[in-house]
């Protein structure tokens, strides 16, 4: 109990006086995070939407695998970055590894398959109902994805929340690929698990609070957006 | 209005489709002509909406073809019997079908807005399209079609699950668009409004075409006792 106080009370005192340490780490984490989620979601919803229209030999067995790449571990996923990206790897000689860039790449290798999966099986339905009517416009699968995705943008909106939510929340392939060093790649989770390991418990729960935060001001506003959406009835 | 280079007649040759190993339309040969309205009747499960996707392309037929007189791809449009709206405005929904027919972005938007105007829908222009009544929903659904300016309109059931005030809508808009020279070639349970709208009358029944028949003929003295007992309101299978 005296941690859990005594964290609330750091937790306070660091947000309060925007500590210019944590700040850095906290922006971090966002940069890597939210760039992490922009490239999965260049390539995950288009993905998703393009197997949600597309019939081919071999569909079946693709979805099975975006399944278990959901379920990917992250340490695993660090492990392949870091091997691609040592110095002796084949993209070694881009000089990423132990950067941010590195780890914007190990969290977008994380969240791209749960973008795609998730968004295949929102789109499945509305390309259900759309089907037909597009294929009278003369509008095939492939011409339906943007219509797809646009016309499920607010359920789309979930989905990267919850990629969202999968990035920031991982701490395996970012340490891997990053290296957690100080003021260049250090992020709240491996940050957090180093205190804790340090035994700094307060300024490792105010961290984890810190953290939460963030991702329940993200949560709101998507909710928000949501509930505009429906009032506009879109 | 017609382009020299018709589409029509249309020209259906031994048309058959089955699914599952059992067939739901037979040998179906007709010839549809340009003119007034070709009304598609018969009893629930006679085919009529099966007939309807194979002329407008929407199936495949499992035996016979489907003839056009020209190339149909973009001179056909069809209104289904649940309007499918995209969530998007009213304005928005009328423009998209143009946009993949390669219409320029100034003249979709005055297309669009001339078809809202006709169907009445133009002071919604900017809501959303799923949030309008059911009856203003196939209204829009029509308006969609029409901007499209196509030659031949599929209706399947348009009517269907609306109230009398919408059906009155819906079939006005019908009625002026036949006027303009559209062919319609549509299907309805509901002999009034074959009546009210028929040029002809194809009777269909257990998956085959039993008559085709101009309206006025049909409706005094149909060839075919089940055609004949279907106008009385019995029973027919």
């Amino acid at each position: 109990m005296n941690d859990l106080g005594a964290a609330a009370a750091t937790a306070l005192n660091l947000v309060l006086t925007a500590d210019p340490a944590v700040a850095q780490i906290v922006l971090l984490s966002l940069r890597v995070s939210f760039s992490a989620l922009l490239v999965a979601a260049l390539v995950g919803l288009p993905l998703g939407a393009l197997l949600a229209v597309a019939r081919f030999p071999g569909r079946g067995s693709i979805l099975t695998v975006l399944n278990a790449l959901m379920g990917l571990p992250p340490v695993v996923a660090g492990l392949l970055i870091y091997v691609l990206l040592s110095r002796s790897g084949p993209l070694g000689p881009l000089g990423l590894l132990f950067t941010p860039g590195a780890m914007i790449i190990a969290q977008a290798v994380l969240i791209t398959p749960i973008l795609a999966a998730l968004s295949r099986q929102v789109l499945e339905g509305l390309w259900e109902e759309y089907a037909e009517q597009l294929r009278s416009f003369g509008a095939g699968p492939v011409r339906a994805v943007p219509t797809l995705l646009w016309d499920g943008r607010f359920a789309l909106l979930t989905v990267l929340l919850a990629g969202f939510g999968r990035a920031s929340a991982e701490v395996g392939a970012v340490m891997i690929v990053g290296g957690n060093i100080e003021g260049f790649t250090r992020v709240m989770t491996t940050a957090i698990a180093l205190e804790t390991s340090a035994g700094n418990l307060p300024l490792a729960l105010a961290l984890g609070m810190v953290l939460m935060s963030i991702v329940l001001v993200v949560n709101a506003l998507a909710q928000a957006s949501r509930d505009f959406a429906t009032r506009a009835g879109a | 209005m017609r382009a020299p280079d018709t589409i029509l007649p249309l020209r259906a040759e031994g048309l058959g489709f089955s699914t599952g190993g059992i067939a739901i339309l037979s040998n179906v040969s007709l010839t549809l002509e340009a003119g007034s309205p070709s009304i598609i009747v018969g009893p629930n499960g006679a085919g009529k909406s099966v007939l309807l996707r194979l002329l407008h392309g929407l199936l495949t037929p499992s035996t016979g073809r489907v003839l056009w007189a020209g190339d149909a791809a973009r001179r056909q449009a069809m209104v289904f019997q649940r309007p499918v709206l995209l969530r998007r405005s009213v304005l928005a929904n009328a423009v998209y079908p143009l946009k993949l027919a390669g219409i320029t972005a100034a003249e979709r938007e005055s297309r669009a807005r001339a078809a809202l105007e006709m169907v009445g829908l133009a002071a919604l222009a900017d809501r959303p399209a799923r949030r309008l009544s059911g009856g203003e929903q196939q209204r829009l659904a029509l308006a969609r079609a029409a901007a499209l300016s196509p030659e031949v309109l599929f209706l399947d059931e348009p009517c269907a699950s609306l109230d009398p005030t919408a059906t009155r809508a819906v079939e006005e808009i019908v009625g002026t668009l036949a006027a303009r020279g559209t062919k319609i070639v549509m299907t309805t349970h509901d002999l009034g409004q074959a009546r009210r709208l028929a040029g002809e009358v194809l009777f269909l029944n257990r998956g085959r075409l039993r008559e085709q028949t101009p309206a006025a003929a049909f409706f005094n003295q149909p060839a075919t006792p089940e055609a004949a007992a279907f106008l009385r309101g019995e029973l027919v299978w």
